[in-house]
C-alpha cells in the first residue's frame, strides 16, 4: 500500500478533528453564557439557544470535508484507491484550511456568541443585530471550506 | 486553584442588570407620595420576597443579602470580592467591641454584610474568638479589641477599626489582578483620606490624628494633605485640584456630602465598562456595587419620605445608578 493513503486520511482526520475541537469549545462557551441567561429567564432560551449552536457549524464543516476526502481515496467504498504519496499529501495539505480555521474561528465565535448572548439577556428585541456580530466570524469558515473542498476535489487520484 | 471561567456568571449578572433601577426608576419613585407609596412601589417592582418584607428597611435588608448570596453562588474564590464588604464588616466588628466593652446592647448599629451575623459578632468579640475572624484582621483587632479594653475610648476603637479598614481595602487592591478592584481600592482609600482630612480640619484635629487615621495610597500624597489640613479648608481644596480628584474639588466646595455623592458617582462612572466586558469577574464586582449603591439611594429615599422631605432635597442624596 502506498503511504499516500495514510496523508489523505490524516487530512480527513485533521478536518474532523479540529474543526470538530473548535465547535466543541464553542458552542461549550456560548453554552455556559447561554445558561446562565436562561437560569434568571427562562423565556429567553429559544433565542440563546439559536447563538449557541452558531460555533456549531465549524463541526459540520470538517465532516463535509472529511466526508468528502474519504469518498475520494474510496474508503467509504471498501475499496482504497492506489493514492501516490503526492496526492496523499496534496489531499492532506488540502484538508489544513477547514481544519485550523475551524479550530480558530469555533473558539471565536463562541466567544462571540456569548457576548452576544449578554445582548440578548438585556435587549431580546436586538436580537437580530445580535446574531449578526457571532455570523461575521463564520464568514471565515466559509472560505476554508470552499477552499478545502475545491482544492481536495481537485486532486488527482 | 485554577483561574475561574467567569462566562455563566456573567451571563447570569447580564440578565439581572435588567432588573436594576435606572434613573427613571428613581424619578418614579421619588415621586410617589410618601414611604408607604414607596415601598408599594418598590413591591410591585418585585423586591422583597413577597412574604415577610413589608416595611421598606426588611425589603433592603433582603435585597442585600439576596445580592451576596447569588454572588456566592456564582464566585468560587469570594475573597477576589469580599474588599466591598469590609466597610460594613469593619463597622460591625467596631459596634460589636463597643458594645462589649461598655456592655450595651445596640441592635440598631448592625450593617449586614457577606461575612458574619450581629450575634456571631458579638459571641467572637466577648470569646476573643480571633480565629473565628478572617485570617487579614484577626490579629489587627485582637490588638484594637486590646487597645479598647485599656482605654474604653470609643473614638480611638474608630480611627483604629477605620484605619485598619482602609489598609485592608488598599491592600486587596494591590495583590488583586483585576484592575476595577484596583482603581475602586485606590479611589475609596484616597477619598476617604481626603473626607477624614477635612473633618479633622473642621474639629481642628493634630496632625498626629489625622496621621493615625489616614492609610497610604498611590494618588494622595498624605503629607501634603495633612499640610493642607492644618492650614485650613481653602488649602484642602487647593490640594485636591493638583490631585487625580480635581473635578471632585468644586463639590467639597459645596459640601461634605455633595463630594461624598461626587465620590460614589466617581465610582460608578469607573465600574460602567463592566457592562461591555463579559468574561471577567469585572461585571460581577460592578453589579455588586451597583446594587449596593442602589439600595443605598433607595434607603434614602425612603428616609427623605419618611422625614417628608421636599423631593429636591431628597434628590440630592440620591447617587447615579449603574444602568
Amino acid at each position: 500500500m502506498e503511504l499516500g493513503i495514510v496523508y489523505a486520511l490524516l487530512g480527513a482526520a485533521v478536518a474532523v478533528l479540529m474543526a470538530g475541537a473548535g465547535s466543541a469549545i464553542g458552542v461549550g462557551v456560548a453554552g455556559q453564557a447561554a445558561a446562565g441567561v436562561v437560569t434568571e429567564d427562562p423565556g429567553k432560551f429559544a433565542k440563546v439557544l439559536i447563538m449557541q449552536l452558531l460555533p456549531g457549524t465549524q463541526g459540520l464543516y470538517g465532516l463535509m470535508i472529511g466526508f468528502v476526502t474519504l469518498t475520494k481515496i474510496g474508503l467509504l467504498g471498501g475499496t482504497p484507491a492506489n493514492v501516490s504519496t503526492a496526492a496523499g499529501l496534496l489531499i492532506l495539505a488540502a484538508c489544513l484550511p477547514i481544519g485550523l480555521v475551524g479550530l480558530i474561528s469555533g473558539i471565536y465565535q463562541g466567544k462571540t456568541s456569548a457576548s452576544s448572548i449578554g445582548i440578548v439577556a438585556k435587549k431580546p428585541e436586538q436580537f437580530a443585530k445580535a446574531m449578526l456580530f457571532p455570523a461575521m466570524v463564520e464568514t471565515y469558515a466559509i472560505l476554508a471550506l470552499l477552499i478545502s473542498f475545491l482544492a481536495v476535489n481537485a486532486v488527482a487520484v | 486553584m485554577s483561574k475561574q471561567d467567569y462566562t455563566y456568571a456573567v451571563a447570569r449578572i447580564r440578565a439581572l442588570e435588567t432588573h436594576l433601577l435606572n434613573q427613571d426608576d428613581i424619578n418614579q419613585l421619588l415621586a410617589t407620595a410618601d414611604e408607604d407609596d414607596a415601598v408599594e412601589w418598590l413591591l410591585a417592582r418585585g423586591w422583597g420576597d413577597g412574604e415577610e418584607a413589608k416595611d421598606g428597611e426588611t425589603i433592603l435588608e433582603y435585597e442585600l443579602d439576596k445580592t451576596w448570596d447569588i454572588v456566592r453562588e456564582l464566585v468560587d474564590d469570594m475573597s477576589t470580592l469580599d474588599v466591598l464588604s469590609y466597610m460594613d464588616l469593619s463597622h460591625d466588628i467596631k459596634g460589636a467591641i463597643k458594645k462589649v466593652i461598655s456592655d450595651t446592647v445596640d441592635p440598631e448599629t448592625y450593617i449586614h454584610n457577606s461575612f458574619y451575623s450581629d450575634e456571631d459578632l458579638l459571641e467572637i468579640v466577648r470569646d476573643e474568638a480571633w480565629n473565628r475572624l478572617p485570617d487579614f484582621v484577626a490579629d489587627d483587632v485582637r490588638k484594637v479589641y486590646d487597645a479598647a479594653v485599656k482605654t474604653k475610648d470609643g473614638q480611638l476603637i474608630d480611627i483604629l477599626m477605620d484605619k485598619l479598614c482602609l489598609q485592608k481595602i488598599a491592600s486587596a487592591g494591590r495583590i488583586s489582578d483585576h484592575q476595577v478592584i484596583k482603581d475602586y481600592a485606590e479611589r475609596t482609600v484616597a477619598v476617604i483620606n481626603i473626607k477624614i482630612a477635612v473633618r479633622a480640619q473642621r474639629t481642628g484635629k493634630s496632625a498626629e490624628f489625622m496621621r493615625m487615621a489616614m492609610a497610604e495610597c498611590k494618588t494622595i500624597n498624605l503629607d501634603l494633605l495633612i499640610k493642607a489640613a492644618l492650614t485650613g479648608g481653602d488649602a484642602i481644596i487647593e490640594y485636591v485640584e493638583k490631585t487625580d480628584y480635581a473635578d471632585g474639588s468644586e463639590e467639597l466646595k459645596k459640601s461634605l456630602s455633595a463630594f461624598e455623592c461626587w465620590c460614589d458617582n466617581k465610582i460608578i462612572d469607573l465600574i460602567k465598562p463592566q457592562l461591555r466586558n463579559s468574561f471577567s469577574i469585572g461585571p460581577i464586582f460592578a453589579y455588586i456595587y451597583a446594587r449596593e449603591n442602589e439600595i443605598r439611594s433607595v434607603r434614602n429615599i425612603l428616609m427623605g419620605k419618611r422625614s417628608m422631605l421636599p423631593i429636591g432635597d431628597i434628590r440630592e442624596r440620591v447617587r447615579k445608578m449603574y444602568v
